[in-house]
C-alpha cells in the first residue's frame, strides 16, 4: 500500500474493505461505476420480474387474475387459494409436497454419505484399480441421468419395481460429482497423520470415518447434499417414465400433469400457480440458509 | 420370451430421422445458447469481483435464485409470461408469437438461460475469488484499467472454471425435456420429437421401449464423446 498519487478523501471513503483494496487504489470513473451499477439493475430486474409476478399471481382471486395489472397486488387471496389447493381432491398436492420431501430429503442424505464414504476410500486408501476406478466414476459425471432413463425403466420392470417408491429412490442414491468432489476433499483436509491416531488409538476404519473424517469434510459434505436434493427435487424425466400411480408422484410431475389439463379444465390454473409457488419456496429458504456452506463448497469443486 | 437382437435396434436408431433431426434441432439450440449464457455468466462474475459494484452480496443471490427454481416450474411460469393475453408484458407478446414455430426454440432458450446463468456464475466468480490479489496490484500501479485488468488477466486466469461449466451446459443442453415438454401445453409447435429426449419419451409411449433404449444409449454415448472432446480441445489449447 504506496500512496504514490494523492487520493481524494472521498474516494479513500469508497474504498472497501479486505481483498478489493488491493486494486481499487486509482479511483474508478464515476462513468464506468455507473454502467456498471446499471447492469446490475437491469439483470437484476430479468432474475427477480418472473419470481415477482409468480408471488402476486398467486395471491390474487381468480377473476382479478385476468383483469387487474400482473405486476401488482390486488385483493390478497394468497391464504384463500393456499386452502383451495390443499383442499383439492383429497389434498393431494400435499401428498406430492410430501413424496418430494421423501425423495430428495432422504434420498440427498443417503447419497451423501455414499459418495463420501466412496469418495474417502479412494483418497485414503491405496488399493488395485483404484485410479480405474475413480475414472469410470468421472466419466459417470459426463453421462446424462435422463440417458439412464429408459435403460433403467427396462432394469425396474425385470424385477416389477415400476411405478413404485423404489423406481425413483434407488437411482437417486448415485452421486458421481459427488464421489468426485469427496475424493478431492478428503484428499485436502483429511491429513493422514490423524487417521493414523485413530488408529493407534483403537478406533476402527468406519469409526474414523464417521467420527473424524467426516467432520473435516463437512463443508464439501453440505454442498453435496445441496445439489443432490435440488437435482432430486428437479428430477422430472424419471418419475415420469416410471410412475404411473397419482400418489407416488413428486411435485414436479403432479404440476405438469395439472398444467397439461388447463384447457379441459381452467381453474386448475389458479392451482398450478400458486402451487408453483409452494413448490419454490423450500428450495429458496434451503439456500439461503446454508449459503455460506455451498458457497464455499462451489469454489472447491469448480477450481479443479 | 426374450431374443438377444444384435444391433438391430441400434440400426433402426440410424435410421430414424425423427431423432436425428432432433439432435441437430438441439445442437443448433446449445451452439446459441450456451455462448450467450456463459457469457452473461462471465459478465457479471467479472463485475460483481471489480470494485465497480456495491452490495454485490445481494446481487449474487438474486441472480442464483432462479436456479431454485425446477425446470418444470421455471417452464410454467414462462409460458404465462410469454402468452399473448395474460403476461404482464402484454405489449411485447401481442406484437411477437414467442410461441410460434419459428420462435419457440429461441424462447425455451430464454428460459434454460434464466435458470442457469446465476449458477454458472457462481462458478465462475468463485475461481475469481481464488486468484491472489497481488496479481492485479503490479496492473493497478501500472496504471491499467479494469477492463484491461478483465480482458488480460481475470479471464485467462478462469478459464479452466468456463470449460467445466462450458461442458455440464452441453451436456444439458442433449438432455433438454421438462421445459418443451411443459410448452406442449402452451402451444402446438413443439412437437413430439422436439429434441432427443422428447423423441425417446414419445417412442417408448407407442410403446417401443426397447428402441427408446437404445436411442437413449445412443444419446449417452454422443452426449459423452461431445464433453470428451470439448475438455480434450480446451486442455490442449491451454497448455499450447
Amino acid at each position: 500500500m504506496t500512496a504514490t498519487s494523492p487520493r481524494p478523501a472521498k474516494t479513500e471513503k469508497a474504498r472497501r474493505v479486505g481483498r478489493d483494496t488491493a486494486h481499487s487504489g486509482i479511483r474508478e470513473s464515476a462513468a464506468s461505476r455507473t454502467i456498471a451499477m446499471a447492469v446490475m439493475i437491469v439483470a437484476t430486474l430479468y432474475f427477480l420480474t418472473p419470481i415477482w409476478w409468480l408471488l402476486v399471481a398467486s395471491s390474487k382471486t381468480r377473476s382479478d387474475f385476468t383483469t387487474t395489472a400482473p405486476l401488482w397486488f390486488a385483493d390478497f387471496a394468497l391464504f384463500d387459494n393456499i386452502a383451495a389447493l390443499f383442499d383439492y381432491r383429497n389434498a393431494v398436492f400435499l401428498r406430492w409436497l410430501g413424496n418430494s420431501a421423501l425423495y430428495a430429503g432422504v434420498g440427498a442424505l443417503l447419497a451423501t454419505i455414499i459418495a463420501a464414504m466412496a469418495g474417502y476410500a479412494i483418497a485414503k486408501y491405496s488399493f488395485r484399480g483404484r485410479e480405474l476406478l475413480f475414472n469410470i466414476i468421472l466419466g459417470g459425471v459426463l453421462v446424462p441421468a435422463t440417458a439412464l432413463a429408459l435403460p433403467l425403466f427396462l432394469l425396474f420392470s425385470q424385477v416389477g419395481a415400476t411405478n413404485t417408491i423404489w423406481a425413483v429412490f434407488l437411482p437417486s442414491l448415485v452421486s458421481p460429482f459427488g464421489v468426485y468432489l469427496s475424493r478431492i476433499y478428503a484428499a485436502a483436509s483429511v491429513p493422514d497423520e490423524i487417521v493414523e491416531a485413530a488408529r493407534i488409538d483403537g478406533a476402527g476404519e468406519v469409526r474414523t470415518f464417521f467420527t473424524v473424517a467426516t467432520r473435516l469434510m463437512a463443508p464439501a459434505l453440505v454442498t453435496i447434499f445441496l445439489f443432490q436434493f435440488v437435482a432430486i427435487w428437479n428430477n422430472f424425466f424419471l418419475p415420469l417414465i416410471m410412475l404411473r400411480d397419482e400418489s407416488l408422484f413428486p411435485v414436479t410431475l403432479g404440476l405438469y400433469v395439472w398444467n397439461t389439463q388447463v384447457s379441459q379444465i381452467p381453474d386448475i390454473r389458479a392451482l398450478v400457480i400458486v402451487g408453483s409457488l409452494l413448490s419454490i419456496i423450500p428450495l429458496i429458504l434451503t439456500f439461503l440458509g446454508l449459503q455460506r456452506f455451498w458457497q464455499s463448497g462451489l469454489a472447491s469443486g469448480g477450481l479443479k | 420370451m426374450q431374443v438377444f437382437g444384435g444391433f438391430t435396434q441400434y440400426v433402426a436408431v440410424f435410421e430414424n430421422e425423427a431423432f436425428w433431426s432432433s439432435i441437430g434441432r438441439v445442437l443448433l439450440f446449445g451452439a446459441v445458447q450456451v455462448p450467450i449464457m456463459l457469457g452473461i455468466a462471465l459478465i457479471l462474475a467479472l463485475l460483481l469481483d471489480s470494485p465497480l459494484v456495491r452490495g454485490s452480496k445481494f446481487f449474487r443471490l438474486a441472480f442464483f435464485a432462479p436456479y431454485a427454481v425446477p425446470s418444470v416450474i421455471a417452464a410454467i411460469m414462462w409460458g404465462f409470461l410469454y402468452s399473448p393475453n395474460l403476461s404482464p408484458f402484454t405489449g411485447v407478446t401481442q406484437s411477437v408469437d414467442f410461441l410460434s414455430a419459428g420462435n419457440v426454440l429461441w424462447s425455451i432458450a430464454n428460459v434454460v438461460t434464466w435458470v442457469y446463468v446465476g449458477y454458472n456464475m457462481l462458478i465462475i466468480y468463485s475461481a475469481l475469488l481464488a486468484i491472489p490479489s497481488e496479481i492485479y496490484e503490479a496492473a493497478r500501479l501500472d496504471g491499467a484499467s479494469q477492463l484491461r485488468i478483465a480482458w488480460s488477466i481475470k479471464i485467462p486466469l478462469v478459464v479452466p472454471a468456463l470449460v467445466l461449466t462450458g461442458i455440464f451446459s452441453i451436456i444439458g443442453t442433449l438432455q433438454l425435456l421438462a421445459e418443451p415438454q411443459v410448452f406442449q401445453s402452451f402451444t402446438s409447435a413443439v412437437t413430439s420429437t422436439f429434441t432427443p429426449n422428447l423423441t425417446i419419451y414419445s417412442t417408448a409411449s407407442v410403446p417401443n421401449i426397447s428402441l427408446a433404449a437404445a436411442m437413449s444409449v445412443v444419446l449417452a454415448l454422443a452426449t459423452f464423446v461431445l464433453s470428451f472432446t470439448v475438455l480434450k480441445l480446451t486442455q490442449r489449447r491451454t497448455a499450447a
